[in-house]
């Protein structure tokens, strides 16, 4: 017996959920990027969940997506702690509280 | 024809309305162990990664979550989008972030509180982001058509697909991947004014 | 009967399973086959530490170690003893769940990768369709756990061990996969046991194996470079030098777990020497078809005691390669030969066969290194040394 499609779904909207909470919460900025990972993942397991029990597993679309989105969110992820260093360079700190003016 | 895109063909009659919610028995298949086990560790994993007040202990559970994620692709007969996983996150995006982390100084515990100030109103939204997914989940009637056989993958196919209907994709990917690196090395980069 | 030597393993497992009820057969072959992996190489672990010592005492012209047993032959079982029976330190600052996960997470990844490893005709544990994928995949997890180990100790040595380590795993991990894609490409399939199979034939008495082509001879040496830097030996392991940074990341480690961390690093080495049988080597194949007689597994062995003696030799012959000059290795050097390796190997499936074909690819890999080599030498000039003094 395999497990059925809204399980799979299930898991991934709490996923989202879970990301969500994380990214608007947390203080610190690394925290932030972490939940966006999640959400992200979570948005993968929800297209290979309709790979697999879709009409039309052969055309690969599931996987492709899975695929590109895993590049696009390590490109991403990359760019965004770059972009931590650097302000953490300015500011000295990583609280996203205190970065909150424009002046620098 | 570039993507094939076919529409998902709705079995269940026009007339569906709320009321199937209480025939849930019709959901075809049961919760198996593995996955049960595997769902459990990733979402454990995920709550103990934005619960957690030391970083790197967050970044650790992230990377079980992760895991149990593969493990789930793998459940799924995603072979390939598994390995890719454990490979694209544990091997290389873990170590980004740890090492983001060693670079502001994120290793000692924070000391005053860890959540920001507006943390009850974003608990709440994001409460209300999962009902409603959720309840969408339970009533739509995509979920509850019969399992199709597992279907027949092999990598060979998903190279042949990269490599024909899926060019366009993967060079553009090819590209933007480029753009990252050169771009987070530049952002990156100790201005040589500050270094002076 | 040369048949029945050579899959004696395999009928044996099928008649110790066939005694248990029908449900739980398919957990118990499998248990079987990890039970065999984990007891087979962590004996070739002991053997091979006795082995090492030997050998680095006997090329430093001395003898190894030799009071234990007959030739010192009993010396894993007193290390085995001192290690377990030593007092398992961990400072009072160490983050104790970590400390105590990291040695456990490196054994676990290190074993993952002989799941595909194909030890003789029909000997392999899973027969996965990414195999060598999977090899990879549980290869990178060992850099997570590094990390873990370093970081936990709360010690700026260990710390910049680990980072230092992490920054050469990365760095090689990609020659390393690039030169696994060259076979890859030849054979169009990650299964390890299809890559195997493609190279189990012979014309005439020459086999087919891929280190016998020009790509792949240059595949192969890359591969083995980057494979020694990934398990961290020598000359590669300034992270965990004695002499440098006084055992960089398993500084704070005694007892037990240190030689978690030792069997971990040796059982590493051990899975990428057999995944360089599997992919440049043939596998399980004889060399001559007139030897095929002797079993399959003992053909993988064989050569993997040839691959593990050339690791000890290169540990006890070439110096320790310093931080930027390995890294400038990995990025400079071995990266730009891997890719045109790619191109090799596309112009030598295109190319009709016969010796143009050999003499075009041997070319497209000798132009290259001397290039390479030549001209990252001569772009550092050596000029005058400037001393900076404290003052």
């Amino acid at each position: 017996m395999t497990t059925p499609l809204a399980s799979y779904l299930l898991v991934s909207a709490l996923l989202f959920s879970i990301g969500l909470a994380g990214a608007l919460t947390r203080r610190n900025a690394i925290l932030v990027l972490v939940g966006i990972e999640l959400m992200l993942n979570a948005a993968n397991l929800n297209f290979i969940a309709f790979w697999r029990y879709g009409p039309n597993p052969e055309a690969l679309t599931g996987i492709m997506f899975a695929i590109f989105a895993i590049g696009v969110a390590a490109a991403e992820a990359a760019v965004g702690l770059a972009l931590i260093i650097s302000i953490y360079r300015h500011y000295k700190t990583t609280n996203l509280d205190q970065i909150d003016s424009m002046r620098g | 024809m570039l993507l094939d895109v076919r529409p998902l063909t709705n079995t269940m009659p026009s007339n569906v309305t709320i009321e199937r919610l209480d025939q849930l028995k019709d959901v075809p298949g049961e919760v198996t162990l593995p996955f049960f086990i595997l769902s459990v560790l990733t979402i454990l994993g995920a709550a103990a990664a934005l619960t957690l007040r030391n970083l790197v202990h967050c970044v650790l559970a992230l990377m079980l979550a992760f895991v149990g994620l593969a493990g789930l692709y793998l459940h799924l007969d995603a072979q390939f989008i598994g390995f890719a996983q454990i490979l694209v996150y544990i091997g290389a995006v873990a170590i980004l972030i740890v090492f983001a982390i060693l670079l502001t100084r994120g290793g000692e515990s924070p000391s005053q509180s860890i959540v920001s100030p507006s943390w009850a109103i974003s608990s709440v939204v994001s409460v209300i982001v999962f009902g409603v997914l959720a309840w969408t989940i339970r009533s739509s009637a995509t979920t509850r058509h019969s399992i199709p056989p597992q279907p027949e993958v092999t990598v060979k196919q998903i190279g042949d697909a990269l490599m024909s209907r899926f060019a366009l994709p993967l060079e553009v990917i090819g590209l933007l991947l480029t753009a990252a690196l050169v771009g987070a090395v530049t952002i990156a980069m100790q201005d040589k004014q500050e270094m002076k | 009967m040369t048949e029945t030597l050579d899959q004696i393993f395999v009928t044996l497992n099928h008649w110790l399973v066939a005694h248990l009820p029908v449900q739980t057969q398919p957990i118990f072959a499998a248990i079987l086959s990890v039970v065999s992996i984990i007891v087979v190489f962590a004996s070739l672990f002991a053997m091979t530490t006795i082995l090492e010592r030997k050998g680095l005492g006997r090329f430093q012209n001395r003898y190894g170690p030799n009071r234990v047993g007959p030739y010192g032959l009993l010396q894993p079982l007193a290390d085995g003893l001192k290690s377990l029976t030593k007092e398992d330190i961990v400072p009072r600052s160490a983050d104790k769940v970590v400390h105590l996960l990291a040695p456990l997470v490196l054994v676990v990844a290190a074993f993952l990768g002989y799941a595909v490893l194909p030890i003789g005709r029909n000997m392999v544990a899973v027969n996965l369709d990414a195999g060598v994928l999977y090899f990879f995949a549980a290869g990178s997890i060992v850099e997570l756990s590094i990390f873990m180990a370093g970081w936990s100790s709360r010690n700026k040595y260990s710390l910049l061990g680990a980072m230092r380590a992490i920054a050469q795993m990365i760095s090689y991990e990609i020659p390393l996969i690039l030169s696994a894609i060259a076979v890859i490409m030849t054979v169009g399939s990650l299964s390890a046991v299809a890559i195997v199979e493609a190279q189990a034939a012979y014309t005439g008495i020459w086999p087919h194996w891929f280190v016998f082509t020009p790509w792949g001879f240059a595949g192969f040496v890359l591969f083995m470079i980057a494979g020694t830097a990934e398990s961290n030996r020598s000359p590669f392991d300034l992270p965990e030098g004695e002499s440098e940074i006084i055992a960089g990341y398993y500084i704070e480690y005694s007892g037990f777990k240190f030689a978690l961390f030792f069997l971990g690093e040796y059982i590493g080495m051990f899975a990428i020497s057999g995944m360089a049988i599997t992919l440049f080597l043939g596998g399980w194949s004889a060399p001559f078809p007139f030897l095929s007689w002797i079993p399959s597994y003992l053909w993988f062995f064989a050569k993997l005691f040839a691959l593990i003696a050339m690791f000890i030799w290169v540990r006890s012959t070439l110096p320790r390669l310093r931080m930027d000059q390995l890294m400038s290795f990995a990025w400079k050097f071995m990266l730009p030969m891997a890719l045109l390796n790619l191109v090799n190997v596309a112009v030598w499936r295109f190319l009709p066969s016969g010796l143009s074909r050999w003499l075009v690819c041997a070319v497209l890999v000798i132009v290259p290194y001397i290039l390479l080599g030549r001209g990252l030498v001569q772009s550092k000039k050596l000029e005058k040394r400037v001393y900076r003094f404290a003052d």
